[in-house]
């Protein structure tokens, strides 16, 4: 890979963990607001570091410039010697924003957002400027003053006249007489004087004078002191370089000799001419192999730092892979279980002692590729808490614009579902919870009146059911008013004035396009268009959402998904020649058609009645335009779906097994049909469409505009 | 004059209607597609349908995983309709699309060869004297005293699968 | 073969940067996300440096190099942390647990290899 393309990946990889660590910052900081313990404030701590840290490596001076002043922010909470303030939290989450927005800015290769940067930037430095922090400030300044006395004491070092070695030429003389402890950390002089060779030419002479006998002698202590005499016109930075890891805990004193520094370039002193080892090195070698040897083991310290594992840090040992690799993997395992029911149902085919065999190893084929294609899916699986880590967020700042009291219980975070599901419920999910913060939600006034606890309660729960993910959105506020909601659908001609409706399908209104009653309109969510978009995208997941309300006590919004899109699990049934999938989600229960229960309305729709409700039949030989083995009623079956809150009969000749289908989209090749949500490949290698219920109903639908008792 | 039958000429011309063709029968005229385009030659089987498509889409079917539509060219250009037989084969090619490559079956009553156009056996389309709508013909090219017609299969795909639209509002 | 690192970060991009540069020069590299997972690895296998960065959760680059020094195995391998300009301290905290020294961010791949020519 060329150095261009490497870096671009890390590039990559340094955007997608600042994201990361921005939303970690943010929901951390959130939590502030909760409790401020140490590690929550370490946690943010870090996140700004390392983005600053990552930033300045890769070179975007601007993000790191602006993190500093988090950081030193951050490190002065962290240190404890700046309180943990709402005002900081409120700066510290703008800066969130205004990093996150710098970073998609320099991700897109777009200019930064400087005036608001600026801002922000200015006002940390206010903060900083205030009171508490500068205690941090000195504290860390006493220490740069400590630990600089080292290098800058010149102590006069013994010989005072030019060493010979020097030969009148400039250079220097350094008495080096480093910490006993030295070897412990590794810091070899050896090494450090080969890399003051590379400065100029250097003899060095040991001074054993301080070693002990053998006996007492400690063989990684280092005894030595040495003096070195560097010849060249280097610079005393440079040489201390060389010594800035050891200088703190060494004394070390340097002497020029010689021209001015100028002179002595002027003069080409040739660098690192001559090698400096001679016999007077020789007990560091003694020492160097001495230490080599096994020792006894130092005591180890007896515990680990256990540190708490705390926290959603998703990172542990994952990899980035692209999800076109993922979805190319997930595709050949699709072909792969259809290879393998094909397989199966050739071995119908097959005599009788080979037959044992050969359903043998059908078994363990089938189990295996059930197993791969399990695990592979899971690899696109990720844990709502994506989803739901922005709500503490929405919550915070939407509850203090609308002067409400909100507590937000979040439960199932773990929960995991596909990514491109997860990508496309986000921004429902956001509508719902701004819906039943604004139009659920009573003020505190009005809830002290209601007798309710001034704090209301918003609850998002997801979790499992049959093989679907149920999300629930839940507020114990007003509830939905039904006759204001019966009322504005009259007004605006979307149910006949003398229509008779269950709460179920009043409830479900909401979702009608362009409904909103009067006062719902507000600045929060939206002006009438949300619900209905809510709907379709829930819909076009292949889900389904159920409302359920009762006045002044709160409402539930439940959302059925699907886990992933890739696979579904479908009821095949047979209409004439043609086999179509229809998804269990959408499937309440099969009847049998009975033709006295069947009731033709004017207007040409029919209703069958299912114990005490009536519901649409929909012939799906009509909606598709086939040929059916019969068209009476009672010789087929009655699918009975949901959709659009209430429940339509699909006629249909016969049922055929359940199975999970691999979905494939007929819009690669073809296009979108209406009615159709995408096919798939049974295990005769035939295709089969998969029926999109709430399509399928919104045609049928349709087809009675004008007739329709629904209708105005 | 440059023609001639090839089987490994493999002699690119600059100009974009010049180069390798497949031609296939169609009632009684002779059709060319650039072979760059076609993905493979497959016999007929039985799509599945899919509702509210035009009557020249026979359906879908499986290619190695993928669902792929199969368009009958008879039906499209309006000719009479005849059954499959022994020689009809389903020419599977690749179309660009606004949206992307697209992969269509076309059937057809059989295919003839392959041969080298070049640049200068290619005319203009006529603006009649053919069954088939000159917006689909790339031009008009001679070949051993043969008229061939050159196919522009994106527009006759792309065309084809829009047109569909239509049929769907109820 | 030039040796085997492990580099210690929690940051993917850092890690996959010092990756990248370490092995262009001919190094082993072995990356661990925390001290705790360095840790762990170096207590069963031999390396010849370790490249930590500071501020990392579970356990952070001091406390790691704390604890490597007090195994015999490591006991004179060279260990350097990735530090910050503005950390003085943190030099110093590191030079305490037993570091050999350390390289301050942000650096560029010539002054990283450089650094770990001096050690290795």
């Amino acid at each position: 890979m060329s150095l261009d393309l490497e870096m671009e990946e890390i590039h990559k990889i340094f955007f997608e963990e600042s994201f990361e660590g921005l939303d970690v910052m943010e929901s951390s900081l959130l939590n502030l607001d909760v409790n401020a313990d140490r590690e929550t404030i370490a946690t943010i701590f870090r996140a700004a570091h390392s983005i600053k840290g990552g930033a300045a490596t890769f070179g975007f001076m601007e993000v790191s410039n602006f993190t500093h002043g988090v950081e030193t922010l951050l490190d002065e909470m962290r240190n404890g010697t700046r309180p943990v303030t709402p005002e900081a939290i409120q700066l510290l989450l703008q800066s969130v924003d205004g990093l996150r927005e710098m970073v998609k800015a320099v991700q897109a290769k777009q200019a930064i957002d400087a005036k608001r940067i600026a801002l922000l930037a200015d006002e940390i430095a206010q903060l900083l400027a205030r009171h508490p922090g500068q205690l941090a400030e000195a504290a860390t300044a006493a220490v740069v003053v400590a630990a600089a006395p080292g290098p800058v004491s010149s102590a006069s070092g013994p010989a005072d006249a030019a060493p010979e070695f020097l030969a009148g030429g400039p250079g220097w003389v350094i008495e080096f007489q480093p910490h006993r402890d030295m070897l412990k950390t590794n810091n070899e002089p050896l090494r450090m004087f080969a890399e003051l060779e590379r400065l100029g030419a250097l003899r060095s002479t040991a001074i054993v004078a301080e070693v002990p006998s053998l006996g007492s002698l400690q063989p990684d202590a280092c005894y030595l002191r040495w003096r070195l005499e560097l010849a060249g016109a280097v610079e005393r930075h440079a040489i201390e370089e060389v010594f800035d890891w050891v200088d703190a805990n060494s004394t070390i004193s340097y002497q020029l000799f010689g021209g001015g520094v100028a002179d002595a370039v002027a003069a080409g002193v040739p660098p690192g001419a001559e090698p400096a080892a001679d016999s007077e090195l020789a007990p560091l070698a003694v020492i160097a192999a001495v230490a080599d040897t096994p020792l006894v083991a130092a005591p180890v310290a007896a515990s680990v730092a256990a540190a708490p594992a705390h926290k959603g840090a998703v990172d542990a040992g994952s990899i980035r892979v692209s999800t076109t690799k993922v979805d190319h993997l997930i595709n050949l395992v699709g072909e792969l279980v259809i290879t393998q029911s094909m397989l199966s149902r050739f071995a119908d085919g097959c005599s009788p002692d080979e037959l044992e065999k050969l359903r043998e190893g059908l078994t363990q084929l089938t189990r295996n590729t059930r197993e791969l294609q399990e695990s592979v899916m899971q690899i696109r699986m990720l844990p709502i808490s994506f989803a739901f880590n922005r709500f503490p967020r929405l919550v915070h700042d939407l509850s203090r614009k609308l002067g409400k009291k909100v507590e937000l219980k979040l439960s199932g975070e773990g929960t995991e579902l596909d990514k491109t599901v997860l990508e496309k419920i986000a921004d429902p999910l956001v509508h719902l919870v701004r819906n039943a913060l604004d139009h659920g939600l009573e003020t505190p006034e009005v809830r002290l009146a209601a007798s309710k606890p001034e704090t209301g309660t918003i609850e998002l729960a997801a979790f499992h059911e049959g093989g679907n993910i149920i999300i629930e959105v839940k507020d114990d506020g007003g509830g939905l008013n039904r006759s204001k909601i019966l009322q504005r659908a009259r007004e605006r001609g979307l149910v006949a004035a003398d229509a008779e409706l269950s709460d179920e399908q009043i409830h479900h209104l909401i979702f009608a396009a362009g409904f909103s009653t009067a006062d719902m309109v507000s600045d929060v969510s939206g002006r009438g268009v949300g619900m209905d978009v809510v709907r379709r995208n829930i819909q076009d997941l292949g889900g389904v959402v159920q409302i359920s309300s009762v006045e002044g006590r709160g409402s539930t919004i439940r959302i059925r998904l699907p886990l992933t899109l890739a696979i579904l699990d479908g009821q095949l049934v047979r209409v004439g020649a043609d086999t179509y999938v229809i998804s269990l989600v959408a499937i309440v229960e099969t009847i049998q058609a009975q033709k006295d229960r069947l009731n033709a309305v004017p207007g040409g729709a029919e209703l069958f009645r299912l114990r005490d409700e009536y519901i649409p039949v929909v012939r799906l030989y009509d909606m598709f335009g086939v040929e059916p083995d019969s068209r009476a009623v009672e010789d087929g079956l009655l699918v009975v779906v949901e959709a659009e809150g209430r429940r339509f009969g699909v006629l249909v000749d016969d049922l055929l097994a359940q199975q999970q289908v691999v979905i494939k989209t007929l819009e690669t090749n073809y296009r979108q049909v209406t009615g159709v949500a995408g096919a798939t490949i049974l295990g005769d290698g035939t295709v089969a469409l998969i029926v999109d219920v709430p399509g399928l109903v919104q045609v049928f639908n349709a087809s009675f505009t004008g007739r329709d008792t629904l209708a105005a | 004059m440059s023609t001639g039958t090839t089987k490994g000429d493999k002699r690119l011309e600059a100009a974009e209607d010049a180069g390798q063709y497949l031609t296939f029968q169609l009632g009684r005229e002779e059709y060319a597609v650039d072979i760059l385009r076609v993905q493979e030659i497959k016999g007929w089987e039985r799509a599945t349908r899919i509702p509210h498509a035009p009557d020249y889409v026979l359906g879908v079917i499986n290619l190695r995983g993928a669902i792929v539509p199969i368009i009958e060219l008879r039906k499209r250009f309006a000719l009479e309709s005849t059954d499959f037989g022994p020689t009809t084969v389903v020419i599977v090619v690749k179309v660009t699309s606004p949206h992307g490559e697209r992969t269509v079956g076309m059937v057809v009553d059989a295919v003839c060869e392959v041969y080298n156009v070049a640049h200068a056996d290619v005319k203009a389309p006529p603006e009649v004297g053919s069954s088939v709508d000159t917006a689909f013909v790339k031009g008009l090219a001679t070949v051993e005293n043969k008229m061939l017609i050159l196919l522009d299969v994106d527009r006759l795909i792309n065309a084809s699968i829009l047109d569909g639209i239509g049929a769907v509002a109820a | 073969m030039a040796g085997v690192i492990l580099a210690v970060d929690d940051s993917a991009s850092m890690r996959q940067m010092v990756n990248f540069t370490l092995k262009g020069a001919g190094y082993e590299v072995v990356q661990a996300i925390d001290g705790v997972e360095a840790l762990e690895y170096a207590r069963l296998h031999s390396v010849d440096l370790v490249l930590t960065d500071v501020n990392m959760p579970r356990m952070d680059g001091i406390t790691l190099v704390k604890e490597l020094r007090a195994l015999p195995s490591y006991k004179y391998t060279p260990m350097l942390v990735l530090t910050t300009e503005s950390s003085q301290d943190k030099k110093m905290q590191g030079k305490q647990a037993g570091a050999t020294g350390w390289i301050v961010k942000p650096f560029n791949p010539d002054q990283l290899l450089a650094t770990i020519a001096r050690v290795l």
